[in-house]
């Protein structure tokens, strides 16, 4: 598993990067009410804000982590955003992305560097 | 940068838990570890403790009550006279333009009236009074020694019955001393989360002790500024500086019933408070703009500051959303605003522009969670 400075996680499943946020974001951003995901065959930049999350306090987004195309979106989701609380690490991914280059997972955090940048 | 002020619970609310968050000038507690969800659900249904000291603890006094009233009569468009002792109301303080400038809560306490005010507005409120009560041989002192718990839910009347038997004869609005577990509170039987409930002004060196001895009924819970907001937005009630300011009147805010019928044209004490001819007026014939309740369709939170449409293209806004978010209680969004009276009735079909899509949202009628007071 490598970790983005924006507290996503991510995790390479065959040719495609499963992308959801880590549990100390799910924390901070409390009771999670609802998600919207891109559509599937979407290609993205990294960057672009491509998932709107909305907690009870406020809205936040999630970015596209790497240059790619979004091949499948976690639909449950949308109906129970409780989810990304209950589960950030496991059943609330949110999306998996195809992306040009896997070795550009190698630039980002492991897990004892993400340890510290939360501590 | 400067520094927020911290509240006597500051250690306590970090020991239980809590996420601190700057909010008017002062470190709060948003949320403990339950978070808001939980913390809503639990007022809803046995008792949620909250810490509102950051608010404004007023005392007025001069040479009787009806000296006091009558010079603060002057000020909010209330039957201030016609209070009686014992007896607590909600009040609005209006400026010349007949717009909001805070509301309060005021008691008539006998010999005193105790006012508390929004934490955000205190120090204006305090050189407005200051500016006009003065001259009319009225005191006005800020308490910067005593702490402000709320204790709200449906289990509030019991646990403090138990620890003061006093307390059950306490009907909503009413205020009276109390004695709980040794601690003296001035009580008044009222709150801002469409609960049955309590407020307890209680000595700053007190607060604590008092914190405690309620922790100690299972029924009772610390609960954050997070829940206490869309406890009150799904009860309807107004947060000022969102859903009433200087530029809304009480009349768009829907808060007509707050002016009694004495205050009103025709009445015995009618007008003779900032902006009394323009707000008078829109009670005999209406305001152009209204506050309603918003639900919208989806499962998308509009917020504070989505603009409002009366059709999904074109045309120009018709209003603001002024408070959103969503509503545990209700299971979805929620939201309250301003748009033309036309648009008003409950049932009418709106647009909202989220993120650049315009949503459907219906006008509501509010609260959308009955009251559950004590009367």
């Amino acid at each position: 598993m490598k970790y983005t400075e924006d507290h996503e996680w991510l995790r390479v499943d065959g040719d495609v990067v499963v992308v959801g946020i880590t549990e100390h974001a799910s924390t901070q951003l409390g009771d999670v009410v609802f998600v919207e995901l891109p559509e599937v065959g979407t290609m993205v930049a990294a960057g672009d804000e491509i998932v709107v999350i909305e907690s009870v306090k406020a809205a936040s987004d999630i970015v596209a982590p790497l240059d790619g195309e979004i091949v499948a979106v976690n639909d449950t989701l949308a109906d129970e955003p409780g989810k990304v609380n209950e589960d950030p690490l496991g059943a609330a991914w949110f999306f998996k992305m195809k992306v040009d280059d896997l070795s550009a997972l190698d630039d980002f955090m492991d897990e004892d560097a993400y340890a510290d940048l939360v501590s | 940068m400067t520094e927020n002020q911290r509240l006597p619970l500051h250690q306590f609310h970090i020991d239980h838990g809590a996420k601190m968050v700057p909010f008017a000038g002062y470190d709060m507690p948003v949320q403990y570890s339950a978070g808001v969800m939980a913390e809503h659900a639990h007022t809803r249904t046995a008792a949620g403790l909250f810490d509102v000291s950051h608010m404004g603890q007023v005392v007025l006094r001069g040479a009787d009550y009806a000296t006091l009233a009558a010079a603060l009569e002057t000020l909010v468009p209330v039957d201030v006279v016609g209070l009686a002792e014992g007896r607590q109301r909600y009040a609005l303080f209006t400026t010349p333009q007949g717009g909001i400038s805070d509301d309060l809560m005021f008691a008539n306490r006998g010999d005193h009236i105790f006012m508390v005010v929004n934490a955000a507005c205190k120090a204006a409120d305090l050189a407005h009074m200051q500016a006009h009560l003065a001259p009319m041989g009225v005191s006005v002192e800020l308490l910067q020694t005593r702490a402000l718990l709320a204790l709200q839910g449906p289990r509030a009347g019991d646990v403090l019955a138990m620890l003061d038997p006093a307390a059950a004869l306490m009907r909503f609005m009413d205020v009276a001393d109390l004695c709980l577990g040794g601690v003296g509170v001035w009580a008044s039987r009222s709150g801002y989360t469409g609960e049955d409930g309590f407020e307890l002004s209680v000595p700053a060196d007190q607060a604590q002790a008092l914190a405690q001895i309620l922790m100690e009924n299972a029924d009772v819970a610390l609960v954050g500024l997070g829940a206490r907001d869309s406890l009150r937005l799904e009860a309807g009630l107004c947060l000022y500086g969102h859903d009433i300011t200087t530029q809304t009147t009480p009349v768009e805010a829907g808060l007509g019933w707050a002016i009694q019928k004495t205050r009103r044209l025709g009445g015995a004490r009618a007008g003779g408070f900032p902006g009394a001819d323009i707000i008078l007026a829109q009670i005999e014939n209406g305001a152009p703009r209204a506050r309603v309740g918003l639900r919208p369709e989806g499962r998308a939170p509009m917020r504070e500051g989505v603009v409002l449409f009366a059709c999904e293209t074109g045309d120009a806004p018709i209003g603001q959303i002024t408070s959103g978010g969503f509503g545990p209680s209700l299971g979805g969004p929620v939201a309250m605003g301003y748009v033309p009276r036309d648009y008003a009735t409950p049932g009418t079909r709106l647009w909202g522009e989220l993120r650049g899509k315009r949503l459907p949202l219906t006008v509501e009628a509010l609260p959308f969670i009955p009251a559950n007071f004590k009367r």
